[in-house]
C-alpha cells in the first residue's frame, strides 16, 4: 500500500516567482524574507522523500467556465501542460509540462465514486498557478508525477465547507489504499482572507488579519470541528470577496485529520495577504 | 440581467491577447460586434451550433462601453474576472500597483454584502 509521506499545505501567491527570480531595483524589499520561509518549507517536502504528488488547486476560471462547471475534478493525463497566457501576462510565470501519475488518479477516480464523491474527469487538463506555484515553491525542479484535483471555490452555488472536509478525509484514504508501494505527498493550496476587485483589495496586509489568525490556529491545531462550527459559505465573505479559497484549507485539514497538529508552521503578513505554510507527517518527521 | 453573459465577455475577452487591445482601444466597436458575431458561441462547438437568445441589457452593454468596473461589480459580473482583465487593459499606464490600488478606491462606497455573483 502507498504511503502519505507528507500532508503540505500553502498558499499560492502568483507573485513569489517574479520577486524571488528579480534583481537590483526590481527586487522587492520583502523578497529575501519570503525566500527564506519558502526555502525552510521546501525543505519539510524534500525531507518526506516523496515519488508522487497529489496536488489539490482550483482553476480560475482558465479551462473550466460556466457553461459546465464541476465542483470536484481529477486530472487523469500522461502529462499536463501548465501556466495560461493571462497568468504570464500578468504574474510573469514560466510555461511548464508536468508528469502526471494516471493510476493514482484512476484510482481516485474508481474509488471516489464509490466512496460517494460524484467525482468530474479530465483527460486533457492544463493546470494553473493554483498547482503551479506550489511546484515552483516546493518542487521547482518539477520532477515527480502529479495528480491533480480541481475544486471549485469561486463560482457559486459552491459545495459547502463540510464536503470540502469530508473529500480531504477520503482523498487520504483513497492515497492509503492505492496498492503500490509508494511514498505519496499530498499538497494543496488555498486563501486565508483575500478580496479581488472589490473595495478592500491590495491593502498593506490580507483584508482581514483577526481573521487570518484563526484560523492559521484552526490548520496549525487540527481544528477540524472548531473550524466547521464557525465558517459557513456565507460567513466566509466577509473576510473578504475571495476568501472562499480557505475551503482548500479545509480539504487540507481532513487530509491531515482531526486534531493533527501541524509539524512544520509559518506565515508571512504580505502586502495584499498573508502567506501560509504547514506541513503534517503522518509516518513521524523524518530523521 | 445576463449575468452569465457578462462574465462570458470577460471571460473570453481576458484569454484572447488581440481581444484584450481591441476592448482597449474601442471599447464600443468590440462590444458590439462581440454581442452580434461571439455572444451565442458555444465554447468548444462548431459556430453552427451557436445559442440563439443570448443578449445583454441595456445597463450592462453600457457598463462594457464605459469600462466601468464600479458598474460591473454593482451588476454582479465575477470580480476575479473584472479584475484581471482591467489589469491587463490599464495597469501599463500606471506604477507599481497603482492601478489596482485605485481600482479598489473607487469602490470605497460600497460595502458588504456585495452583489450576487451567482449565475
Amino acid at each position: 500500500m502507498a504511503t502519505v509521506a507528507a500532508v503540505v499545505a500553502s498558499t499560492h501567491h502568483p507573485f513569489y516567482y517574479r520577486a524571488s527570480t528579480s534583481t537590483g531595483d526590481e527586487r522587492p524589499p520583502f523578497a529575501d524574507a519570503w525566500v527564506a520561509k519558502v526555502e525552510a518549507f521546501r525543505e519539510t517536502l524534500t525531507r518526506a522523500e516523496p515519488d508522487v504528488l497529489v496536488m489539490v488547486g482550483s482553476d480560475h476560471f482558465h479551462q473550466l467556465w460556466l457553461d459546465n462547471m464541476p465542483q470536484f475534478l481529477v486530472g487523469k493525463a500522461p502529462f499536463f501542460d501548465a501556466n495560461w497566457y493571462n497568468e504570464e501576462r500578468e504574474f510573469g510565470l514560466p510555461r511548464m509540462v508536468l508528469k502526471g501519475e494516471e493510476a493514482l488518479a484512476a484510482h481516485i477516480l474508481r474509488e471516489g465514486l464509490d466512496a460517494g464523491f460524484d467525482l468530474a474527469f479530465s483527460n486533457e487538463l492544463r493546470i494553473d498557478h493554483s498547482i503551479t506555484c506550489p511546484i515552483i515553491t516546493l518542487r521547482p525542479q518539477a520532477d515527480l508525477p502529479i495528480v491533480p484535483v480541481y475544486t471549485n471555490i469561486f463560482a457559486p452555488p459552491l459545495p459547502q465547507p463540510r464536503r470540502f472536509v469530508e473529500l480531504g478525509r477520503t482523498l487520504r484514504r483513497l492515497v492509503e489504499s492505492w496498492p503500490v508501494d509508494k511514498r505519496v505527498a499530498i499538497i494543496g493550496t488555498g486563501h486565508l482572507s483575500l478580496e479581488l476587485g472589490g473595495p478592500r483589495q491590495f491593502g498593506e496586509h490580507g483584508p482581514d488579519p483577526e481573521f487570518d489568525r484563526r484560523a492559521v490556529d484552526w490548520i496549525a491545531s487540527g481544528d477540524v470541528e472548531g473550524c466547521l462550527a464557525e465558517v459557513t459559505l456565507d460567513s466566509l465573505h466577509a473576510p473578504g470577496n475571495a476568501t472562499h479559497g480557505f475551503m482548500d484549507f479545509m480539504l487540507m485539514m481532513g487530509v491531515a485529520g482531526d486534531g493533527a497538529k501541524a509539524d512544520h508552521v509559518d506565515t508571512l503578513d504580505l502586502f495584499h495577504t498573508m502567506e501560509a505554510y504547514f506541513t503534517w507527517y503522518p509516518e513521524g518527521v523524518p530523521a | 440581467m445576463s449575468r452569465y453573459l457578462l462574465d462570458k465577455f470577460l471571460y473570453t475577452v481576458d484569454r484572447d491577447p488581440d481581444l484584450v487591445e481591441r476592448y482597449r482601444e474601442d471599447p464600443a466597436g468590440t462590444v458590439a460586434w462581440w454581442e452580434r458575431e461571439r455572444a451565442g458561441q458555444l465554447l468548444n462547438c462548431l459556430v453552427s451550433e451557436r445559442t440563439t437568445w443570448l443578449a445583454f441589457t441595456d445597463e450592462e452593454r453600457d457598463a462594457l462601453v464605459r469600462q466601468d468596473h464600479v458598474a460591473l461589480f454593482q451588476l454582479g459580473a465575477h470580480p476575479f474576472l473584472t479584475l484581471t482583465l482591467f489589469i491587463a487593459m490599464f495597469e501599463r499606464d500606471h506604477g507599481p500597483l497603482e492601478y489596482q490600488k485605485a481600482y479598489g478606491r473607487a469602490m470605497q462606497h460600497l460595502s458588504l454584502p456585495y452583489p450576487d455573483i451567482a449565475t
